[in-house]
């Protein structure tokens, strides 16, 4: 019983932070905001390892999720028109644009953060593995799992480097016994190039960090539950370029693993990291393309413009 | 909006340096054949003189083009238009480096007995500036299709420096006395016909920044 009322109190704790920024968000917007809609409970869902890293599960290039006639809503105003995507298996793929244009309420759309933020609507589907994560009866909590977020400003919990690593996996009962936590726990900082800096101060607060290594924390923590999907927005905005850089290399070196979305107002960063560019503007999909043609010779008037800073 | 104004002041600037360069090139042929066809040693010395001014504005090209990648990261037609002067302002200098050789040629000539003219390197020549000129113009106006037109014509050049060398080679033969000279006249063909390949260099960075298209070595 007293583990139960740990893991609640991790719980909202959770969604206090997770949802912090967009009650933020949401206190700035013109909306008149009613109460935040009470928390559903985790139901806790078994999960599925990984597929292998297989060449036979990396050909292809599968889409990951495909974004198809989407519309969305803040109240009377369209942020979103009619947007149709498709997001390649394990390739970073960066969205770029002016501020309003649309990109942030986009990737938001693409692990449900924005039902939390009253008064929107979704029209179109987002189908992810084969089914739309929008359809009546998709766990939202199995989802934000399996599509993770790592937002702008470093949120870690005010708790040590392992505490806040180990959360997710305590939360949805990913770890059987102690040792197993622990692995997964130094996994994820591996994997999140932090592990040789904390190694030796798990148990210090997190705070103690530096803003980039915070950064990299809740990546780790992120990448904790095994995501297959990360979503990251403005990851690196907040950091100065020795950080960005070390942020900027593991986007390249996640890939491998997970699939990526990045928002991003540094142009040189979208060009640096990723795959492919996506191109908003006004909520509308102008251009997606490789990154390298998006940089070089884009198809679209409008992206050339704006590439080249030429824009209005 | 300061800075798009920035950028397009360094682009338009750079822009005119490259044609100032294409200038000099094209007034360093052009005076180098008239040196040689009017055995005006004077004008052949203005060309040798002018050579440094060439080179000068190549350095400051290539200068200004790293310090606009560096500071101002282009993208895009930006950047396609600066990798093509990158690329653009060492073939230009090589053209005036041809042409300052023909002005030596002229010198030399100059202090010996006049050769019977050879009308055909005088039309090659011109082909040559012609080909220069238009394909500055097609650079300058970002003009792919002419770009495309002018790499065709360098053929004609070829043809007539296989012309040239067969008459000179006839000519050596038919009065060995002229030979040295003969052979001087037949290092100008060569000349004429590598500026005619430089040109077509030119003419494939217009395309690429036009069209983003690489067209070297596929034609």
């Amino acid at each position: 019983m007293r583990s139960e009322i740990y893991e609640l109190r991790f719980e909202i704790s959770d969604l206090k932070l997770r949802y912090g920024p967009l009650q933020s968000e949401i206190r700035n917007s013109q909306f008149e905001i009613p109460r935040m809609p009470a928390p559903t409970l985790t139901t806790r869902i078994a999960v599925a390892e990984r597929p292998a890293d297989t060449p036979a599960a990396r050909t292809g290039a599968a889409a990951k999720i495909s974004v198809r006639n989407l519309n969305f809503f803040y109240g009377k105003t369209q942020a979103l028109h009619d947007v149709s995507l498709e997001i390649p298996e394990r390739i970073v793929m960066a969205f770029i644009g002016p501020s309003g244009c649309g990109k942030s309420t986009l990737l938001r759309t693409l692990n449900r953060m924005n039902d939390v933020i009253p008064a929107t609507r979704v029209e179109g589907e987002v189908i992810m593995d084969g089914r739309d994560i929008y359809e009546a009866g998709t766990d939202v909590v199995d989802l934000r799992r399996k599509v993770g977020m790592v937002f702008q400003k470093s949120n870690p919990f005010p708790k040590t480097i392992f505490d806040n690593v180990a959360y997710g996996l305590r939360i949805n009962r990913l770890a059987k016994t102690k040792s197993e936590l622990a692995d997964r726990v130094e996994q994820a900082l591996n994997d999140a190039a932090l592990w040789s800096e904390v190694k030796d101060r798990l148990h210090t607060s997190a705070l103690s960090l530096s803003g980039g290594q915070q950064q990299r924390l809740c990546i780790a923590r992120a990448l904790a539950v095994r995501p297959e999907v990360v979503l990251m927005d403005e990851p690196a905005s907040a950091l100065d370029p020795i950080a960005t850089s070390k942020i900027e290399e593991l986007i390249v070196d996640l890939k491998k693993r997970y699939t990526i979305v990045i928002v991003t107002h540094n142009m040189q960063q979208a060009a640096r990291v990723s795959d492919t560019t996506a191109f908003f503007l006004l909520g509308k999909l102008i251009e997606v393309n490789s990154t390298e043609k998006m940089f070089t010779n884009p198809t679209e008037k409008l992206t050339e413009d704006y590439i080249t800073g030429r824009f209005g | 909006m300061e800075q798009h104004r920035h950028l397009d002041d360094e682009l338009n600037s750079l822009r005119d340096r490259v044609l100032l360069l294409g200038g000099e090139t094209e007034s360093a042929l052009d005076r180098a054949m008239l040196a040689l066809v009017e055995r005006d040693s004077d004008i052949a010395r203005q060309v040798l003189d002018n050579d440094d001014r060439v080179d000068q504005l190549e350095v400051e090209i290539d200068r200004q083009c790293i310090e606009i990648i560096a500071l101002r990261q282009p993208a895009a037609r930006d950047l396609r238009f600066v990798i093509s002067v990158a690329k653009m302002a060492p073939v230009l200098e090589r053209i005036a480096d041809h042409a300052a050789n023909i002005a030596r040629v002229a010198l030399d000539l100059n202090n010996e007995p006049e050769l019977k003219s050879v009308t055909e390197l005088s039309s090659m020549a011109g082909h040559a500036l012609r080909m220069l000129h238009e394909a500055l113009d097609a650079f300058t106006s970002g003009d792919a299709v002419a770009a495309r037109e002018i790499i065709k014509s360098d053929s004609e050049i070829n043809e007539l420096y296989n012309h040239i060398f067969h008459q000179l080679i006839e000519m050596m033969v038919t009065e060995p006395a002229t030979a040295t000279r003969d052979a001087r006249l037949l290092f100008v063909a060569k000349h004429l016909e590598r500026i005619g390949d430089y040109v077509t260099d030119i003419c494939e960075l217009t395309v690429y920044m036009a069209e983003a298209a690489f067209i070297k070595h596929f034609k």
